[in-house]
């Protein structure tokens, strides 16, 4: 077994579930010791960087962001000489969710948990920290599964639910070639091709094209079907690039990687989740 | 449209069947003239008349949906198939009789006898035809009434969906899997409330209403069962004036709205919020209003268009036409409100 006692976070928005899950850890196995039960998706990100967990038990829907988005917020936060923390997300009833978990070999357990499911999930945890004990990292191969899950756009993710949302559900069928931002009480059209990136802001999304910065009430998630993944690049949780403009990516010393745009004086952080895109030929 | 060659098959074989029963009638009432030529006239003017009119058909575009052009085109269609395959056929069988010997030449041409094939031709053209739409027409109001069934049955299916949502029914019923271990009484409440609200929504495509009293019962079923889930993050209001509570109302009205304000408006905000029903008469109006606290229209979900309000909307315009109304406003941040107006009077 492992030196010192594994730490956990637990992330999960209904209390009596959550009581549960640390009720049925406690039995399963009670070495593991629970650093902290949070209820959304922005705290679960804070105290996981506080805590330093070992192991993430994630819910899917929670208020704030979704388990996913605060996983992928946090691998891009997390210090680098740590391994990351071992991910279980955590769900009640989304088959699309479940197919996609599979498919991506990521950990998962279904609300009610039932025992014998926690004790499998529970010995393949053990595994996977006694393999980190002897140096072993899958960061890396977490961050693939992220991206392709982030791909997959997943139920209780606000950007899935063509359902109940036709406005997006057809978003994807337009493409857009002119971007109105309203400036004051004008509405300015800016034609996408002199757009050199999208940044997101808080719920609104900053657009800048070589000499100007306009404001847009879409959110980004709802603006990125509508551009062509070609020429926009997703390069950050909350930045877009025109890849024609990309001048140049730097890596600092922290290892960590940034681009230059022609016509644009500041640089941009790359995500780890996105860091595959940029490797010398 | 794509021609079905084994149905046209299955026309031309009945065609020919009436033909030479045509021909056989004909036969019997002058036995003494030979039986061939009755056929083979018979033979021909039919099949030409069929082919122009069964194969003709398929060209217009007027018939893709129930296979026959529809006004003067499909008269225009089968007069012209008559009097062309008329024309035609005793062309062709003329010249085969007089090539084979039948018939001695000229003997079809007496005008009593033209007359006779001309009235036989257009009788039995158009009976034929008459066959042919009955048949054609029966079969497409069939598919009809598959259709409409088919459509209605979904319909009602995503109705059943939307309210019984499997991840709301999972998550509760993971919760009550707790209570039972930790707090037996709340788990024996949260089951009543959930029995209650399993009952109501199974048997609402029952009863078309039920009182207001009742309406706003089953609303709380639902936010009882909301509240142990959600904790300290949900609260609510159910404001019913006890004059108003036997008015009627259709049944489960309000539901999917308190769903979409704990849906879209609670659930995504990180400290929750209430949620408010209230009733209210306003002269022969009666007014319901869900309104919530939420994120408002933060969420592209509150937009208005989701399926909760397109189903309250439409069921309010088949029940009361006109007479009804639905207003949502939702502000960045402030929350949602949902105002239905119906008639107290319906």
């Amino acid at each position: 077994m492992t030196a010192t006692p594994p730490l956990a976070l637990i992330a999960e928005d209904e209390p009596l579930l959550a009581m549960a899950l640390r009720q049925e850890l406690a039995r399963a196995w009670p070495q593991l010791q629970i650093a902290a039960t949070v209820a959304d998706g922005n705290s679960a990100v804070t105290q996981a960087l506080a805590l330093l967990p070992d192991v993430l038990f994630f819910d899917i829907r929670m208020p704030g962001q979704s388990g996913l988005e605060a996983a992928v917020e946090l691998a891009d936060e997390w210090v680098g000489d740590r391994p990351f923390p071992a991910l279980v997300f955590v769900t009640a009833y989304d088959q699309y969710a479940v197919q996609a978990f599979e498919a991506q070999a990521i950990d998962y357990i279904v609300k009610p948990v039932q025992p014998a499911r926690l004790l499998k999930t529970i010995s393949k945890l053990q595994e996977l920290l006694a393999r980190r004990l002897r140096g072993g990292n899958e960061f890396d191969a977490t961050l693939d599964q992220l991206r392709n899950l982030l791909a997959l756009k997943l139920p209780g993710t606000p950007s899935f639910d063509p359902a109940t949302n036709p406005r997006q559900a057809n978003a994807a069928d337009r493409a857009l070639t002119v971007i109105q931002a309203s400036v004051g009480n004008t509405i300015r059209m800016v034609p996408l091709a002199e757009v050199l990136y999208f940044e997101a802001a808080d719920r609104y999304v900053r657009v800048l094209t070589g000499d100007h910065e306009y404001l847009l009430r879409t959110p980004l998630r709802e603006l990125l079907p509508q551009l062509d993944g070609d020429t926009f690049w997703q390069i950050h949780r909350g930045t877009v690039v025109r890849a024609a403009a990309i001048d140049s990516v730097i890596r600092d010393e922290a290892g960590k990687l940034h681009l230059q745009l022609r016509g644009r004086p500041e640089k941009l952080p790359v995500s780890r989740l996105y860091a595959h895109l940029f490797k010398a030929m | 449209m794509a021609i079905d060659w084994l149905t046209k098959l299955r026309h031309l074989l009945q065609v020919l069947a009436f033909c030479l029963a045509i021909a056989t009638i004909q036969y019997a009432f002058i036995p003494d003239r030979p039986y061939g030529p009755p056929v083979v006239y018979s033979l021909f003017i039919g099949t030409i008349t069929w082919t122009i009119i069964d194969l003709g058909r398929d060209w217009f575009p007027s018939s893709a949906e129930t296979g026959w052009p529809t006004g003067l085109a499909g008269v225009a269609l089968v007069l012209g198939g008559i009097v062309a395959g008329y024309l035609l056929g005793v062309a062709i069988a003329d010249r085969l009789c007089v090539y084979y010997g039948w018939y001695p030449p000229g003997a079809s041409k007496a005008p009593g006898e033209q007359r006779t094939s001309m009235l036989i031709t257009a009788l039995a053209g158009i009976t034929g035809t008459y066959y042919f739409y009955t048949a054609n027409k029966s079969a497409y109001l069939e598919r009809k009434m598959r259709e409409a069934r088919r459509h209605a049955s979904e319909a009602q299916l995503k109705l059943l969906e939307s309210q019984l949502e499997p991840h709301m029914l999972f998550n509760t019923l993971a919760n009550l899997r707790v209570l039972i271990g930790s707090d037996a009484a709340r788990a024996q409440q949260m089951l009543d409330h959930m029995i209650a609200y399993l009952r109501a929504t199974l048997g609402a495509s029952r009863a078309t209403t039920h009182t207001l009293q009742a309406e706003f019962d089953r609303l709380r079923d639902y936010l009882e069962l909301m509240a142990i889930r959600m904790g300290p993050r949900l609260a609510y209001t159910l404001d019913l004036p006890p004059e108003l509570a036997q008015l009627p109302v259709p049944t489960l009205l309000l539901q999917p709205l308190v769903e979409n304000s704990i849906q879209h408006g609670l659930e995504p905000k990180v400290e929750g919020g209430r949620v408010t029903v209230t009733a209210r008469r306003d002269g022969d109006t009666l007014v319901l209003q869900v309104a919530d606290t939420g994120v408002g229209t933060a969420t592209a979900s509150g937009s208005g268009k989701g399926f909760g309000l397109t189903q309250v909307r439409e069921r309010l315009a088949t029940l009361y036409g006109t007479a009804a109304a639905l207003d949502f406003s939702a502000e960045d941040g402030q929350g949602a409100s949902v105002t239905a107006r119906l008639p107290t009077h319906p």
